[in-house]
């Protein structure tokens, strides 16, 4: 049953074929004969796990279970989860117990969700392969002598895997699609706004969103039906109401119009790659759609602009991480300064302090204007181009990543070949398009993910996008 | 060292060189809401160390600001009572910069687009004149905590209670020219702002905090000399002392040929002395940019009509109705509408006493007095309002006179009872009855032939002692009109 999607384990539980507490036993003791190797969870929530499946079958025997009750699933270990260590896949914040639920995570509680534990990330999830991670790069389930992608790499993991049901993640230039494309899941960003960031641990905050991890787009409307909606707790979630997101997954693509843009074909692009991208389009025609080429003028600047913007809102997210109220501090400093300095020195991994330095950079006097303020107008242009595009077409697809997964330790050398990883998912982040990563097909029985770009707010027609691909094909049903 | 020539040369111009102060004032007035800017947390004063400190004013991981409107309402009230600008879409900006009682590592302010914008104050000068001083800005933002150094062996203790408690900004224009004028405009925004209700304004519990920019330039130079700001300065006496102070110390560098450096300067008001704070303290680069967990503020009219309609009377206006509905000279009128409490006695007192003048003097004088010396705010005053116009009232209908009226005033500062019953059981009724006092007249008379004389040959100031002598044989009791007509009839004969 364990092998089974999120939305086919949901259906079993309802009909009684088998109860939470069964199906959690079952995941954690894959998750205890795997882990040590896979290193996809850096917490694992036995006890807290059993208590909820307990809860959550008496509550379906007592008749007042809901669509999630007792499904087992993870958070990616950046949402704050009430009583549980919250890393952030960091020294900084390995002793970290939160005293508080994100909104994310009270609402899947609400709902009825078995929490199996908390997936590894990159640190503060900088990073496109989770090799940054305190706890040790996290490996494919594919391959494991290669990368599952980042910054949400132990979600994608555990989700290949089949090491939970499905596993919330975050994205802020790709940290989502990326793994998912290089771990053969479906991903989901949904638009900025759509997913409360309360309680979630700020990287970049205007484009940190929360998503899923999951088998599939069914399995992923599920997931976002609990996770989105207005927070009174975060200023910047959407008051827009939320829809049903299973209500219109097989709405026939008839009509529907495709955007291919040129510069996602382009050089870098690994042929063999390109090649299933080509193929799973010719798919969509086949359903119905047509294609149109489009042209995102800017999307070549989209990379240099997210490297100011991102790290300048980081520089100042991790200021509190100071030593002084929680987390770690340093042995025995002498005074104040040596505090800071041995704190952030020793708690900060080498991508985090890149990042925060590139940050405070960007930001400081007479440099604000060329950086910061330049990246913010390109940031505009950017979202420009996606809305004259959509005037044309209904949804954008091409490759989610140029290649498929690398072999682990291949890019640490060379931060900027690893920072245009996310050449093709950036350019969202910054416009604050829902997003999604879907499997199209593999090269060397790597994984290859197609990117679906939609509307501000369209997360359903994304879904419905996916999903009927998902009826016609089985490239989300193959499993490492 | 300089030549004769060049050192007679600079004494020359110092001799003839005139300076003008240029100050300019920040000032941060703690806002009175019931909770912080950006968490739900409680802001009353006084609470156990970080007892009133939340998840978010804690810095956690991953909490969030929410902006608390009733902040932004009082931000605004104070725009429209000072005739500013109001921001229609102002923007929280992030000032960064570690400090252990700065948990987020940064604070939330406003740069570029403020609440309130550009404004005026009209400020009183004690000679009775007016000037009006331009506002650059009032900007909202977020206090820090506490640290706290005493009782931690050599270690620091940090309070978070203040975290977050909402201020309002307020930055002038360089249009201040003296210590005495920086303290007129503080005084007129403190008026204004306890009148609004925004503030407690207690500069002794840092309700109301002032840093100011002090220069000087030559008389006449349009360009403004190198200004040093000296910061924190707590209470309305020490921020004319430490501007004196400053300007002196400035002076004497400038007169030696010096220059000034500009700085951050604290006041020690034990020594009456501005000192330089050690440079790596002030040398900050806040790498300011927007705070991107809110969204720009965006206020339409109506939300500004709707602060509009709860602004009360202000100062000035209720100076210029004291004026024309009480008669009251410009000073009186200025004096008793500066705080709203004693406005309000006043009115209380002018009221039921209906004698405008006669209440303004008693709350101006002896009220006031009593105030000062027991240092009692007017709410807390020993005699409340109605008692006051008890007293009034029997000054106006001659029961007694207005000397006797002061030893009933101490009676009831004393607590022992009302102006009537103090009256009655000290048997200070005032002698009206006309047979008894030409009793007393006469006796006076018969018994000062000398000074009968005097009067009689012309020296009419002479008057006076026989009031005098009269009144004490009354006791202070007899009617001094009457005596005084009295007597002059009596004398003239």
């Amino acid at each position: 049953m364990i092998d089974s999607g999120l939305a086919q384990i949901a259906r079993a539980l309802a009909d009684g074929s088998i109860s939470s507490v069964e199906l959690t036993q079952d995941y954690l003791a894959r998750i205890h004969a795997e882990n040590a190797d896979l290193n996809a969870y850096v917490t694992i929530c036995d006890d807290m796990a059993l208590a909820q499946a307990k809860a959550a079958d008496a509550q379906r025997q007592a008749g007042n279970a809901e669509g999630f009750t007792g499904i087992p699933i993870a958070h990616k270990d950046l949402f704050c989860t009430d009583g549980v260590r919250t890393s952030c896949g960091s020294r900084m914040l390995d002793n970290f117990i939160s005293p508080y639920d994100a909104t994310v995570v009270e609402r899947f509680n609400a709902a009825g969700a078995v929490t199996l534990g908390k997936t590894n990330m990159d640190e503060f999830a900088m990073g496109s392969s989770n090799e940054t991670s305190f706890y040790g790069p996290v490996k494919n389930p594919w391959d494991r002598t290669r990368v599952p992608g980042g910054s949400s790499g132990g979600s994608a993991a555990a989700v290949a895997a089949r090491l939970c049901a499905g596993a919330t993640a975050t994205d802020t230039g790709g940290s989502i699609r990326q793994p998912a494309s290089f771990s053969g899941i479906t991903g989901l960003k949904p638009t900025y706004g759509r997913v409360s960031r309360w309680g979630m641990v700020a990287f970049a905050s205007s484009l940190d969103q929360a998503g899923t991890m999951t088998q599939s787009a069914e399995d992923a409307a599920m997931m976002l039906n609990v996770m989105a909606g207005p927070d009174p707790r975060d200023s910047t979630c959407s008051d827009q109401p939320v829809e049903d997101y299973s209500a219109r997954l097989d709405k026939p693509l008839d009509g529907l119009t495709i955007g291919i843009p040129i510069q996602h074909f382009s050089e870098g692009l690994d042929s063999s790659v390109e090649q299933v991208i080509r193929d799973a389009i010719a798919e969509y025609e086949k359903l119905g759609a047509s294609v149109k080429e489009i042209s995102l003028d800017n999307s070549h600047l989209s990379v240099s602009a997210y490297y100011v913007i991102a790290p300048a809102e980081a520089s100042a997210n991790l200021s509190r991480y100071d030593g002084v109220r929680y987390g770690y501090r340093c042995d025995d400093p002498v005074d104040l300064e040596d505090m800071y300095k041995r704190t952030r020195s020793e708690g900060f991994g080498a991508e985090v302090k890149r990042r925060i330095m590139v940050g405070t950079y960007a930001l400081s006097a007479g440099y604000y204007d060329a950086y910061y303020i330049k990246a913010q107008k390109i940031r505009r242009l950017i979202k420009n181009d996606f809305q004259k595009a959509f005037e044309e077409v209904d949804v954008i697809m091409g490759p989610t990543s140029p290649h498929t997964a690398f072999p682990i330790g291949s890019k640490n050398d060379d931060p900027v070949k690893m920072y245009l990883e996310d050449i093709y998912t950036i350019a969202v982040n910054l416009a604050g398009l829902p997003g999604i990563s879907i499997p199209a097909g593999l090269v060397n029985n790597l994984p290859v993910g197609l990117q679906i770009v939609g509307r501000d707010f369209a997360e359903a027609q994304l879904l419905n996008v996916a999903h009927k691909f998902q009826q016609a094909t089985d490239w989300h049903t193959r499993k490492p | 060292m300089p030549t004769y020539e060049q050192w007679h040369e600079r004494h020359e111009r110092d001799i003839v060189m005139e300076w003008e102060t240029v100050i300019g004032l920040e000032v941060h007035v703690q806002l009175a809401t019931a909770s912080k800017l950006f968490s739900g947390t409680s802001t009353a004063f006084g609470a156990e160390p970080n007892t009133q400190a939340s998840i978010y004013d804690l810095a956690m991981p991953g909490t969030l600001p929410v902006l608390n409107k009733e902040a932004l309402k009082m931000a605004v009230k104070f725009g429209l009572a000072i005739d500013a600008e109001i921001g229609k879409k102002s923007v929280f900006d992030r000032k960064n910069y570690f400090y252990p009682d700065l948990p987020k590592g940064y604070q939330t302010s406003q740069l570029d687009f403020p609440t309130v914008g550009k404004g005026k104050l009209v400020v009183d000068m004690e000679d009775g004149t007016q000037k009006t001083i331009g506002v650059t800005r009032a900007h909202m933002e977020e206090d820090a905590g506490k640290s706290l150094h005493e009782d931690f062996h050599n270690k620091t203790g940090i309070d978070l209670n203040r975290a977050g408690t909402p201020l309002l900004e307020i930055v002038s224009e360089p249009d201040i020219r003296s210590a005495k004028e920086a303290v007129a405009y503080l005084k007129k925004l403190h008026s204004i702002v306890c009148y609004l209700g925004i503030s407690d304004g207690d500069m002794s519990q840092g309700s109301m905090r002032c840093d100011a920019n002090v220069s000087l330039r030559p008389k006449g130079s349009q360009v403004f000399g190198t200004r040093t700001e000296i910061k924190n300065i707590n209470s309305f006496r020490f921020v004319e002392k430490a501007i004196n102070v400053e300007v002196e110390r400035q002076m004497d560098i400038l007169e030696d040929g010096g220059r000034i450096v500009q700085e951050t300067r604290l006041y020690d008001s034990d020594r009456n002395e501005t000192r330089s704070m050690r440079s790596k303290e002030v040398a900050n680069d806040y790498r300011y940019f927007p705070e991107p967990d809110l969204l720009p503020v965006v206020i339409d009219d109506a939300f500004i009509e709707a602060v509009r309609v709860t602004l009360p009377e202000l100062p000035d206006v209720k100076s210029r109705r004291f004026q024309e509905q009480y008669g009251l000279s410009d000073y009186d009128a200025m004096v008793l509408s500066a705080d709203l409490a004693t406005a309000d006695y006043f009115e209380a007192v002018a009221a039921a006493s209906s004698d405008a003048k006669l209440s303004a003097n008693w709350v101006m004088g002896d009220l006031q007095a009593v105030l000062n010396a027991s240092e009692l705010p007017i709410k807390q005053s020993p005699v409340d309002a109605k008692a006051l116009s008890g007293l009034i009232a029997r000054i106006k209908d001659n029961t007694i006179s207005s000397k006797i009226a002061k030893t009933v005033f101490e009676a009831m500062v004393a607590g022992e009872g009302d102006a009537d019953s103090i009256i009655e059981s000290q048997g200070l009724k005032q002698v009206t009855d006309t047979g008894a006092i030409e009793k007393m007249v006469d006796e006076v008379i018969a018994n000062n032939p000398a000074q009968v004389q005097q009067y009689q040959e012309g020296k009419e100031q002479v008057i006076g002692f026989f009031v005098g002598q009269v009144m004490k044989a009354s006791q202070g009791k007899a009617n001094p009109g009457q005596v005084n007509q009295l007597l002059k009839a009596k004398l003239s004969q």
